[in-house]
């Protein structure tokens, strides 16, 4: 639970805290707002405590829930929505203690505001992780509990009977001995003058109403139709539209640049030129594409000329011939080692990948002498606003940063390295531009999930279990870039996450990460994070301990989880439902995975075909799940159906080269995605539980990536150690 | 050099090279913004429209190219039968995750509809494989196409 841990390292570890803590740890104040209503906010712990220390006793919320006097119930979103619906589940945690319709709730996008809207898991405002309803699923309810408890004192004051002769159904206070009733928006103004109760009870799950049922997402209607504004959708007055060509090698800078050509071009307005890009503004994007196309830039690569993945690759495989940072150390490995029967070793590897998301990399800015507007969808909308506000040199206070809906996130939209080019090409242009970058330029300048090289070792006891674990790896730590205060002593959660905190029963291991930075590549979050590696890795190790024993491979994880009952659960469920065991046809193979990460169980069985010529099909995957308590069933499913894609899609094409220090490929054509006539059938089993909620927007895609590499395994007998799936190494012998 | 198109049954003159792709000339000139960027090589199917009711993708459609024929958006697809089943579909079914990519599914989806109104799975395969969703959202899209295949009259 990487984002617990960080929360922890930041004086936030009670995760357990009745109402009466919750009370004393958060700040609530109720006021009047604007129009006469209810304003209820909240504020988060340690982002209370630095408002309080700045501004004495007028301290700024956190979130807001705004009742109005027509019962209008307006939420300000600190998670920016991205398709894992968000902006549903969010609601129904309020709406579930409030006693209101979700169709009675309005949402805004938060605007900037670190103090305000910070994730309490990760102390910063960002939607990621897989960490919003894990982060807002006490305060959220609870404010929900807060501003109901004092609908029902108000109503009661007004009929002057006793407050538990009352109470709160869909958006009004019923007395029931009289069967008098008063609207929420009747009572707001009532209510905005009572003070905040101190000890209100929050709803006992069994009586919950939203919270467990499938619920309609509010973000879509607007997506069907045409209607939703994402970040590339804006258009603000006279805005124009920009592209542009960054060196093509990480860290070059341009030499020369003849643009009399692309001047011409109909619909040029304008060449950008910067130390490291060139940029052509236009009426449109076309012309803008046609004048870049037409421009002749001449780029000094820099040191990274000739840089090639095979250097990063040889460079990662060196540093793991050293020890490194002990991220895990349990019993005694050498002498578990040295008394082993059989002894097991392997090396495993992991490309970079691209984000690739479908809405390319696009931000709008208008730069003005006296201050800055920017538009653009961002899991960090503070974070927009900061580099905005450096970039232009102009005070935070003068940068206005509106957020939008995200075009697929999956970690690009954590970085703000595109926030920071818009407003360097806008500050050349007079008026408000939108600057939209190519596919092309999207996928040859992303920021990419690390490559990973591992050394991983173990030992077996007679009966073939494993008595020794050694695993030593060297890749890029995101975190030490992107949280530097979550990095410490050479280790950070998220690079170990998934390598440290296996589900099973291991007596003694030893786990070692080396951080080592790529040159001419930067890094960063990708879907399913540090996961995305280790679970592979682990997960494809246990499997070749499994055949190194001769025995079944869920059989011989089962026999190790005896101290994981919600592991051992969801790896029996998916077994059943998988029918594991069954005969399958040659060439045809079943793999399975277990894993605990971002807070969740899940275990994963995927059917698999390996053609002659050695092509891939995954046929049917089937995925049993405890995450705790679900807010929103259906997003559950849908996530891990979305998640179980991408992965596959990592699993079979992914992979990004660099040659000469340019990113290879370039479209779509070059990075592929998984199409629909090749998406297997996928069936989700939820365990039901009343744990708190696990993170669902990353788990699915770790699990996936091993269950179809060991079902290669079990349909060929080849093990795949590095990703992507060669298919070239799967062809059948004649 | 002026071009007069016809798009969700108006007329628009638009002043542009003739080599222009129709995407931006909807999004960038005319401000119908529904229609999406995600690749401008026909790779990914985001940009999909209608041209006289067949699913084409305007990221390579050159406004020369379009003389007098009809374009139809997803601003305007629920006006017609078969669209109007597969937006009620893909409600129902709660299909979309980011929604990017939707628009231009829901065009693809709708001309098949039109043209086959009880689609195969080998059908929606050969007209929706060219529509790239990055969220995974193809195993709803498929149940969505389906259910609109089996409803009856406008809207389902």
């Amino acid at each position: 639970m990487i984002l617990d841990h960080i929360a922890s390292q930041r004086g936030d570890s009670d995760q357990s805290g009745s109402a009466k803590d919750l009370s004393r740890r958060m700040f609530l104040r109720a006021g009047a707002a604007a129009g006469g209503g209810l304003m209820l906010s909240l504020s988060l712990p340690f982002a209370s405590s630095e408002v309080e220390a700045t501004d004495g006793d007028s301290f700024v919320p956190n979130a807001f829930i705004r009742i109005d006097g027509d019962g209008q119930i307006v939420l300000t979103m600190p998670y920016v929505e991205m398709g894992q619906g968000t902006y549903t589940a969010i609601p129904m945690l309020i709406a579930e203690e409030l006693e209101v319709d979700l169709k009675q709730v309005r949402l805004e996008h938060a605007p900037p505001n670190e103090k305000l809207y910070a994730n309490p898991l990760l102390g910063v405002q960002a939607t990621g992780g897989s960490t919003a309803i894990r982060a807002a699923w006490k305060p959220m309810r609870e404010a929900g509990a807060v501003a109901r408890t004092m609908f029902v004192s108000a109503a009661a004051k007004r009929w002057n009977v006793d407050p538990a002769s009352c109470r709160a159904q869909s958006g009004e206070v019923l007395h029931a001995p009289t069967g008098r009733r008063l609207k929420y928006g009747e009572l707001a103004a009532d209510a905005a003058r009572l003070p905040v109760p101190e000890h209100v009870a929050l709803k006992h799950p069994e009586d919950f109403k939203l919270i467990g049922r499938p619920a309609k997402r509010l973000d879509t209607p607007a997506k069907v139709n045409g209607t939703a504004v994402f970040g590339i959708d804006v258009r603000p007055p006279g805005v124009k539209i920009a592209t542009l060509a960054q060196s093509p090698v990480f860290g070059g800078r341009v030499k020369s640049v003849d643009d009399t050509a692309a001047k011409a071009v109909k619909g040029v307005s304008q060449i950008v030129r910067l130390d490291d890009a060139v940029a052509v503004v236009a009426d449109h994007m076309g012309a803008a594409k046609k004048g870049l196309a037409a421009l002749a830039i001449e780029w000094d690569d820099g040191p990274h000329a000739k840089l090639s993945t095979a250097d990063i690759a040889a460079e990662l495989e060196k540093a793991t011939l050293n020890s490194g940072p002990v991220a895990q150390n349990i019993g005694d490995v050498d002498k578990a080692m040295a008394s082993a029967v059989t002894k097991i070793e392997a090396i495993y590897q992991v490309p970079f990948l691209a984000h690739a998301t479908m809405e390319p990399m696009n931000c709008t800015v208008h730069v003005r002498k006296d201050g800055c507007e920017v538009w653009v969808g961002s899991q960090v909308i503070g974070r927009a606003q900061v580099v905005a506000a450096k970039t232009a040199g102009l005070p935070l206070d003068k940068v206005v940063a509106h957020n939008h809906l995200i075009g697929g996130g999956f970690g690009r939209r954590l970085e703000v390295d595109g926030v920071t080019r818009a407003v360097q090409i806008a500050q050349q242009v007079d008026g408000p531009v939108k600057v939209v970058w190519t596919r092309e330029e999207d996928i040859q300048h992303d920021m990419y999930r690390p490559y990973w090289f591992d050394r991983i070792s173990a030992g077996l006891d007679e009966k073939g279990m494993p008595i020794a674990w050694n695993h030593r790896y060297a890749g890029s730590s995101v975190i030490a870039r992107w949280l530097p205060p979550a990095f410490n002593n050479g280790l950070d959660p998220d690079s170990t996450e998934g390598a440290i905190d296996l589900v099973y029963s291991l007596p003694n291991m030893h786990v070692e990460y080396l951080r080592v930075e790529p040159p001419g590549i930067p890094t960063a979050f990708w879907r399913s994070v540090g996961p995305s590696h280790n679970v592979y890795v682990t997960e494809s190790f246990v499997d070749e301990l499994a055949a190194a024993a001769k025995q079944d491979a869920v059989a011989y994880r089962r026999a190790l989880l005896d101290q994981a009952p919600r592991a051992k659960a969801v790896l029996e469920l998916a077994a059943e439902k998988a029918g594991w065991g069954r005969s399958l046809p040659q060439r045809v193979g079943r793999g399975v995975s277990v894993q605990f990460v971002f807070g969740t169980y899940m275990a994963q069985v995927a059917e698999v075909e390996v053609s002659k010529n050695g092509a891939v099909r995954v046929r049917r995957v089937v995925c049993a799940v405890d995450c705790g308590t679900v807010v929103n069933p259906d997003t559950v499913q849908a996530q891990i159906q979305g998640a179980i894609i991408f992965g596959i899609t990592g699993a079979l094409y992914g992979e990004i080269t660099l040659k000469n220090g340019r990113v290879e490929q370039t479209n779509f054509d070059t990075y592929q995605m998984l199409r629909m006539n090749e998406v297997p059938a996928i069936e989700v089993y939820i365990i039901q539980s009343s744990e708190p909620p696990g993170g669902m927007g990353e788990p699915g895609t770790s699990a996936i990536v091993p269950a179809v590499t060991n079902a290669i395994f079990a349909a060929t007998g080849k093990r795949v150690r590095k990703l992507p799936v060669d298919a070239a190494a799967l062809k059948q012998s004649a | 050099m002026g071009f007069t198109i016809k798009v969700n049954g108006n007329t628009h003159s638009v002043d542009v090279d003739g080599d222009t792709p129709l995407l931006w000339v909807l999004r960038d000139v005319l401000g119908m913004t529904g229609t999406k960027f995600g690749c401008g090589m026909a790779l990914c199917g985001a940009c999909t429209v209608h041209v006289d009711g067949a699913a084409a993708r305007s990221c390579i459609t050159p406004i020369d190219s379009i003389g007098t024929s009809a374009i139809t958006t997803i601003e305007a697809i629920g006006a017609t039968a078969a669209g109007a089943k597969i937006q009620k579909a893909w409600l129902d079914l709660e299909v979309v995750q980011c929604g990017y990519c939707q628009s231009g599914q829901i065009m693809s989806a709708s001309a098949l509809l039109a043209s086959k109104p009880h689609p195969t799975d080998g059908d929606i395969d050969d007209a929706m494989s060219g529509n790239i969703c990055r969220c995974g959202t193809y195993v709803r899209i498929r149940e969505a196409i389906k259910q609109a295949g089996q409803s009856t009259g406008r809207g389902g």
